[in-house]
């Protein structure tokens, strides 16, 4: 009995050292790193650019050659409920697959503990409609965005995945290439279709983010992108070679919505 | 004899001094004719100085914004046809959109709110960066363009001055062309001076002709811009590319074949017409109007019968029409190349 006391004590001791030890770390008046990692797959396979095939639920085999998304407007929930949203001037960023580095994103958050992120998948409205001033970094149409800007029906493309496919017909330069930009905010002033997808993920289940100064927590997503061709539609390459603004874009961003998914944070 | 000498040349002399100021002194800035509306254009985030005006006039005739160095914006868009390509159906190139459109006026874009045929640019700033990236036309990157006035021996002093500093972004540089192009205003036809009564009058032709245009051609040609900056259909038949204007930028099976309603200013200088530059004079347009109206998906409620036009009557209308002329726009030394 004394000893299932003393048991109890100490352990209770230890909860109550442990609960302590946390919450004293935290000053959340200053603000720490974290990044988030967008680690591409392709089902049960790692994304190889250009070398692997993949099939998807069609049956058709494909590369990928070029994947790129804008990832924008994060917020992260404290576990007591409490909103950070990371500051509009630097919460815009490309995540592409071919440049080293740049599928990782580095936040400043203040210190704290984290259940939740969200984000943006593309670029919101206001920023699709802003004065030419205020797309700098990423956004700016001479830089990174170069690839990612529709000039002629002004407006950001929110994600794009290219490849080849024996499935694909063969196009004007005698490939057999399958090309999906998907963008489209909702018009400027008739409306159009909107592709601006909110991605929310909880990350109570796989390690909440501990942000506290000197440690570099990374909120580490899979994004499986055969989710973008199998889905609530499960998309044909040889029926849709080419998708860009066309209503059947919406089908592509409902299915890529579900590509994402926490495995783990490393704190 | 020795009096009237000395006259000639004090006129001469007078005369000299005057074009020295008008060249020289004289830039009033953006200011809106009396007879137009206010404009949409938002020159609180890009108020037109002097300096920035003369950058972007230089930007605009300069070749360095094509990838060999070759084409300038005024390449397509030239002054003396107000600033459009005369006898140029289409731009350069094939097997592209742009590539199949007709080059048009830059020419009061101050009060227009969506650009090109089919107003997929709703913002003058970022106009320039389709002509610069498009294949067929300048196929240049916007990011190699900086580079290149980067590096240039001249641009940099010119951002100083004009923006005062002389870091050059691409915000600066789309600004400055902005600046450039919202100065092309043309508003000094003899239609402008006969409604500003500055003692021009039109004759019995024009003035049976410029009834006629307000009667049958607004509200779609609309006084005093003659155009309500609106898309819709005309009527003449969908072309051999099937191009659907307004509906490659709505997606909305509604706009398919609309494009935007042109100004009709300048257009005695800006054949061929329409979007595809099909119609060379402008007595095939009026033939097209009278007589070859396409019922095709979307056409104009306003053009279901056509209008039925007299020889005599677009005889008038076209007298109309060349009031429309702006010879003090088409030679403007200000927004010549230099
Ligand atoms: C090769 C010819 C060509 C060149 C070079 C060119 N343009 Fe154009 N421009 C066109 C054509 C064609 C259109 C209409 C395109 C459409 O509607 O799809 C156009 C449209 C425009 C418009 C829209 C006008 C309106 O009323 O909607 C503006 C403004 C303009 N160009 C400015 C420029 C500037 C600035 C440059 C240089 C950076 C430039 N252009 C270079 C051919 C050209
Ligand atoms: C229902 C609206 C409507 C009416 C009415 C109308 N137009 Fe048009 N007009 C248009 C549209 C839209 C275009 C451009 C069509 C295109 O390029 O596909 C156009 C083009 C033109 C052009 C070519 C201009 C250029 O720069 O290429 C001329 C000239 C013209 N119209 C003259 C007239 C005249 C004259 C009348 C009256 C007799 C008239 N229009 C009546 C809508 C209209």
């Amino acid at each position: 009995m004394k000893r299932i006391f003393s048991i109890i004590t100490a352990s209770s001791l230890f909860l109550i050292a442990c609960e302590k030890d946390v919450s004293s770390q935290y000053n959340p008046s200053a603000s720490a790193d974290l990044s988030v990692e967008f680690d591409h797959i392709a089902g049960g396979q790692n994304v190889l650019l250009g070398t692997t095939s993949y099939t998807n639920a069609a049956g058709e085999s494909f590369t990928i050659d070029m994947l790129k998304y804008f990832v924008s407007n994060i917020k992260l929930t404290k576990t007591d409920g409490s909103e950070y949203v990371v500051p509009q001037d630097s919460s815009y960023f490309l995540v592409d697959e071919s440049v080293s580095g740049a599928n990782k994103i580095k936040l400043k958050v203040p210190e704290g503990e984290y259940k939740n992120i969200s984000f943006v998948l593309g670029v919101d409205s206001l920023r699709n409609t802003m004065d030419i001033s205020q797309r700098t970094g990423v956004l700016d149409p001479a830089g990174t965005a170069a690839g990612m800007y529709w000039s002629w029906n002004s407006g950001y493309i929110f994600f794009k995945m290219e490849g080849t496919s024996p499935q694909a017909p063969v196009d004007g330069t005698g490939n057999r290439k399958y090309r999906y930009h998907i963008g489209g905010f909702g018009g400027y002033s008739t409306p159009m279709f909107n592709n601006i997808k909110t991605i929310t993920i909880d990350l109570t289940a796989s390690g909440i983010a501990k942000i506290k100064t000197g440690r570099t927590p990374n909120i580490h997503l899979m994004v499986d992108v055969l989710k973008v061709l199998n889905g609530t539609t499960n998309v044909s390459i040889a029926a849709n070679p080419t998708v860009m603004v066309s209503p059947y874009s919406v089908n592509i961003a409902n299915n890529y919505v579900s590509m994402f998914s926490h495995d783990h944070t490393e704190n | 004899m020795l009096r009237k000498h000395w006259i000639v040349l004090a006129l001469m002399v007078t005369g000299v001094y005057a074009c020295h100021k008008e060249t020289m002194d004289i830039f009033a800035g953006f200011q809106k004719p009396a007879n137009f509306p206010e404009p949409v254009y938002h020159f609180t985030t890009n108020p037109v100085t002097k300096d920035g005006f003369e950058l972007g006039r230089k930007l605009f005739y300069d070749p360095l914004l094509s990838r060999n160095n070759t084409i300038s914006c005024g390449s397509c868009h030239i002054q003396t046809s107000a600033f459009t390509h005369h006898g140029h159906d289409v731009s350069h190139g094939i097997d592209d959109r742009l590539g199949s459109r007709n080059s048009p006026a830059i020419m009061n874009l101050a009060w227009n709110p969506a650009l090109m045929w089919d107003g997929g640019i709703f913002d003058l700033d970022l106009q320039p960066i389709a002509p610069v990236t498009n294949h067929v036309e300048m196929d240049e990157t916007m990011e190699n363009v900086l580079t290149k006035l980067k590096n240039s021996s001249v641009y940099p002093a010119l951002f100083q001055r004009a923006f005062g500093s002389d870091e050059i972004t691409t915000a600066k540089a789309l600004k400055a062309l902005s600046q450039f192009m919202l100065m092309c205003v043309s508003s000094n036809s003899k239609y402008d001076k006969v409604k500003r009564n500055e003692n021009e009058t039109f004759t019995a032709d024009e003035q049976a002709g410029y009834q006629l245009v307000t009667q049958k051609c607004s509200p779609c040609h609309k006084e005093p811009l003659f155009t309500d900056n609106s898309f819709r259909n005309n009527g003449i038949a969908i072309g051999a590319n099937d191009d659907k204007g307004r509906y490659m930028v709505t997606v909305t099976a509604g706009d398919e074949y609309k494009f935007k309603v042109p100004s009709l200013r300048n257009v005695e200088l800006t054949a061929p017409y329409m979007h595809d530059g099909r119609f060379y004079t402008l007595d095939a347009v009026l033939d097209h109007y009278s007589s070859h109206i396409q019922q095709t998906p979307n056409l104009d409620p306003l053009l279901s019968a056509g209008i039925p036009l007299s020889a005599a009557e677009k005889t008038q209308i076209i007298a109309f029409l060349k009031t429309l002329t702006d010879r003090e726009f088409t030679s403007n030394r200000l927004l010549s190349e230099q």
